[in-house]
């Protein structure tokens, strides 16, 4: 933080919306740190087949040794490292997170969008749609999906991508119907501009920080899914490491007294992702809220959005993963 | 307000309408539903016969509707595994895990209202960011992780509490036993409602303190801890209401995991070595009630919603 | 477009019997009961190169009439003629074209600019998807626009929030006019500004008159505003035009009872104009009910009221044998010259 140079007034004024933010955004520490163990976590998963000892899935050693010089973080039950494992375990529960949440964020987008701006029969359609979806306990649907279609990697992104979508749609939805009725989406339809251009130029840029916040939380929230899918079986299949199925040996007594070089490491990761990326959620929220962001703007012209505006949200908001 | 519960039930409607269909759909996938609602124990040339009889012939929409009129006379279907009903399946395992859920309800409402209330009040105090980092991490564990370090901490460690099961095998429970089994999964279920609970409340007892009408009331000399009191906290109710709302699927879900790790005979392990079974009667049965209950919890906190605050229209 | 007769008697708009009804819905199933009529039946035309003024006090349909005409809401009835076309039978692509010639300034200044994009975002892209610049003139475009009302260059790189509500309108402005119209509607454009910027932007927005010889519809509530850039100005009450006259006469002569006392609340310094321009007070709220109308809207509040008034169904007729002074009321003139 910059302690040797003080933040005018005209330095504010001058910023760009971006700069804003991040300028905020430094005063939340713990998400700072947050994000820079993120980063680190991060960029050892993509480095793994670069850094790890030895190949996952290659047994290397004497069947679950304990941490040695040899194997930092010692072997599973059938001799593989499990440090190695570890690494590619973090990349695949991440990559779920980021696939799954680009997925339902895009169909969230679109729908909301859709709904939002055209109004009508279309905007009921989607609406009683997302009901229905939200209606099913979450953990039945994907568990019942993942039934149906065998589980795998693949599998598993697909159905996270299309359960988690209600939320953001709604979200997505209530801000689009407020910012339809703004000046300068009117003074665009006046001045003849497309209806492409004025839900991705117009409306689109202006909601995407709400869209930002909760994608942070629908990601944590895969992650965690896809953890306790792996752990039920359901998820990603052995041989392939995930965080999840890790964790799956410690079902029987002896590995979790007498092993917990096997489940704490991947245990903790998990918690430490999810925990970290909803810290830089939470402070994504704070730095990106308008009220503060702007000068004083004069009373809204916002029109009340969706009929339910009492938080309601989707199971992201629920923490529904977490058990 | 009648007005509003009455257009609040008919939204309802289609909206379950649109339940059972998926349900349906889904069903479809796996094989044919109407099928799967007589039983598996049958001959070949009975199942030709059954066919034409059940209607298999017929346009899936017939079907659909057949499927719908026996569900509505209580008809689920038979479990492939066991052959027994699947109603009189959900209604045997009902009790614990109602049992379960109702006590983790209560338990996680007692620890988020006083934290989520004391954490607005007193916003960025120490107490405030404990509670908050608390309630971060709270939501953050994943239930099954929690599941084992509890495990490992109070029956392998310290040796007090039972593993799993619902009574102590070889008695026949009572009262305490029951409780003692019960400690672990509530804990692990309330602890990570508590977390998105205590988050909420914050919020929304934050936006609350900062009304306006609070500040007229101290400028009008009413205490500090009167104005907290009396006046702010009456309009808390609403989103503790909500939150109980909001509460009902997530436990539905929670339980299934729990259940499993902890042997609780309940919905969930039911469910679970149904989805292990590829059991699909008994797997859309009880995700049809699951979302049933879940579509009345949503109604029924509407409507609560309504009756505590009078400004709500239906537009 | 070149009109075939040079002098260019035919307005450039027309506006025939135009309605805007909302229906007011209520019960369970939303049933209709009735309708609010917030533009009710109004007819004017305006010729190239006039300004006319809209003035009346809010919810009497002035903001809603201006929106009808640039598109931004369907008319319930009436007619809405450009050049002699009717617009509510055109197809897309003759409509598209013919939307740009028709522009608005807005009364919020700050929600009119996207707050996410700089100034010369906001500017060019309009003009560049319509073709009225492209890649080679656009920075030139853009700057004869910020020339135009007086800005500076530098304005072009920074944001909506970066700027005071007079230059925000000055960027409105500028907006309105890039695409080249041929009628400008300004909804409001100086009620949101401090007193001392309205002047500012009113002589802006009259010297623009008169080097673009530019059509325009000026809707304010501000008397002395409308006034300061009206040729002509029309008065509006409940969704009717109830007086149109050339600002100067309406000024001086105000017929109808509603406009009388809208011209005494204007609170005037001299003394003896204030007892020249008799009038009397008016009690009450203009509420827009839902149900059947028929008779003078001023009804209810009228000081002059009668029993014909409530039965005669009010048209604008000029006051006086072939005057350009249209009034409304049935008693006009009756009891002398003011």
């Amino acid at each position: 933080m910059d302690k040797h140079r003080v933040t005018t007034y005209e330095d504010i004024a001058r910023e760009n919306y971006w700069q804003t933010v991040w300028r905020r955004f430094r005063h939340h520490r713990l998400a700072c740190v947050s994000l820079a163990v993120l980063a680190v976590i991060c960029t050892a998963a993509i480095l793994a087949p670069v850094i790890a000892p030895y190949d996952p899935e290659e047994i290397a050693g004497p069947f679950g040794a304990a941490p040695s010089f040899k194997f930092i973080l010692g072997t599973d039950q059938i001799g593989r490292d499990m440090l190695s494992r570890l690494l590619y375990a973090t990349r695949i529960s991440l990559l779920v997170g980021v696939l799954a949440t680009a997925i339902s964020t895009a169909i969230g987008v679109i729908l909301g969008l859709l709904g939002g701006y055209f109004g009508g029969w279309l905007d009921i359609a989607i609406m009683r749609f997302t009901d229905m979806v939200m209606s099913f306990p979450y953990i039945l649907l994907v568990l019942v999906a993942a039934a149906i279609f065998e589980p795998g990697l693949w599998s598993i992104i697909l159905i996270l991508g299309f359960v988690d979508w209600p939320g953001i749609a709604r979200l997505v939805r209530g801000n689009v119907l407020s910012l339809r009725e703004t000046n300068f989406v009117k003074s665009s339809i006046v001045a003849g501009m497309p209806v492409r251009h004025i839900l991705f130029s117009d409306i689109l840029p202006n909601t995407v920080a709400p869209i930002l916040v909760y994608a942070t939380s629908v990601m944590a929230l895969s992650m965690l899914d896809e953890a306790s899918l792996s752990f039920l079986g359901m998820g990603v299949q052995p041989p392939a490491a995930s965080l999840g199925n890790m964790l799956n040996s410690a079902q029987s007594m002896t590995v979790l007294t007498k092993q917990p070089w096997l489940w704490l490491p991947p245990g903790l990761l998990i918690v430490i992702l999810v925990v970290a990326i909803n810290f830089v959620g939470d402070a994504l929220r704070d730095a990106l809220d308008p009220s503060a962001v702007m000068t004083i703007r004069k009373a809204g012209t916002a029109v009340p959005g969706d009929e339910k505006e009492d938080g309601k949200g989707s199971h992201a908001e629920k923490g529904e993963g977490a058990v | 307000m009648t007005k509003y519960i009455i257009k609040r039930l008919l939204i309802a409607l289609p909206t379950l309408i649109g339940i059972t269909i998926i349900d349906y759909a889904i069903m479809c996938f796996a094989g044919s539903p109407l099928e799967m609602m007589q039983g598996a124990r049958i001959s070949q040339a009975a199942v030709a016969a059954k066919e034409a009889a059940l209607g298999l012939d017929k346009p899936f929409y017939i079907q659909y509707i057949m499927w719908l009129g026996q569900l509505l006379q209580g008809n689920m279907g038979f479990s492939i595994k066991s052959y027994e009903a699947v109603s009189s399946m959900i209604g045997s395992h009902l009790g614990p895990t109602l049992l379960l859920m109702g006590v983790s309800l209560i338990v996680s409402l007692i620890m988020s209202v006083p934290a989520g209330i004391y954490s607005a009040i007193h916003q960025y105090s120490k107490g405030d960011y404990a509670v908050v980092t608390a309630s971060f991490f709270g939501s953050s564990i994943p239930g099954f992780f929690l599941s084992l370090l509890l495990v490992y901490i109070f029956n392998v460690t310290l040796g007090i509490l039972p593993s799993g099961g619902m009574v102590t095998l070889g008695t026949s429970g009572g009262a305490g036993d029951v409780a003692a089994h019960m400690v672990m999964p509530v804990l692990v279920l309330s602890v990570s409602m508590a977390g998105t609970n205590i988050r909420y409340i914050r919020s929304a007892v934050l936006e609350i303190l900062q009304q306006d009408y609070l500040r007229t009331a101290r400028a009008k000399g009413i205490g500090r801890r009167s104005v907290i009191y009396k006046h702010a906290l009456r309009n808390a109710l609403v989103p503790i209401v909500t939150v109980i709302g909001m509460q009902i699927p997530v436990l539905f879900g929670g339980a299934v995991i729990v259940e499993q790790l902890f042997s609780w005979p309940g919905l969930g392990l039911m469910t679970m070595s149904a989805i292990l079974n590829r059991d699909y009667p008994v797997i859309m049965g009880v995700c049809l009630l699951s979302a049933v209950v879940v579509l009345l919890a949503n109604l029924v906190t509407d409507i609560v919603y309504a009756v505590v605050n009078p400004a709500i229209q239906y537009d | 477009m070149l009109e075939n007769d040079g002098m260019d008697t035919k307005p450039l708009l027309q506006v025939e019997g135009l309605k805007k009804y909302y229906t007011a819905k209520s019960g369970i199933f939303s049933r209709n009961i009735g309708e609010i009529r917030a533009v009710d039946g109004v007819s004017f035309s305006i010729h190239k190169g006039e300004t006319l003024g809209l003035v009346g006090e809010s919810g009497c349909g002035k903001s809603t009439l201006g929106r009808q005409i640039v598109g931004l809401e369907q008319p319930t009835g009436g007619r809405i003629l450009y050049k002699g076309r009717d617009l509510s039978h055109m197809r897309k692509p003759e409509l598209k074209a013919i939307r740009t010639q028709l522009q608005m300034v807005f009364q919020d200044s700050y929600s009119s600019l996207n707050p996410r994009k700089h100034i010369f975002e906001i500017l060019a892209e309009p003009m560049l998807y319509h073709g009225l610049a492209d890649r080679n003139n656009i920075h030139q475009k853009v700057e004869y626009l910020l020339d135009l009302v007086g800005l500076a260059k530098n304005a072009l790189g920074r944001y909506p929030h970066e700027f005071s509500g007079g230059q925000r309108q000055r960027i409105g402005i500028a907006k309105a006019l890039s695409l080249n119209p041929s009628l400008l509607v300004c909804d409001e454009p100086v009620s949101a500004l401090d007193v001392s910027i309205q002047a500012q932007i009113l002589n802006l927005l009259k010297n623009l008159q008169k080097e673009l010889d530019l059509t325009s519809i000026f809707i304010g509530h501000g008397l002395g505003a409308v006034n300061y850039v009206s040729d002509r100005i029309a008065v509006m009450y409940l969704g009717q035009i109830v007086e149109l006259a050339d600002s100067r006469e309406l000024f001086d002569h105000p017929l109808h009872p509603y406009s009388k006392a809208l011209f005494d609340a204007v609170p005037l310094a001299d003394p003896r104009t204030r007892k020249r321009l008799g009038g009397g007070v008016i009690e009450g709220e203009a509420e827009i009910l839902p149900g059947p109308g028929e008779g003078c809207p001023f009804y209810p509040r009228c000081p002059r009221r009668s029993r014909e008034c409530s039965a005669a169904k009010m048209e604008l007729r000029p006051a006086s044998e072939g005057s350009s002074h249209l009034v409304s009321c049935i008693h006009a003139g009756q009891e002398g010259v003011d």
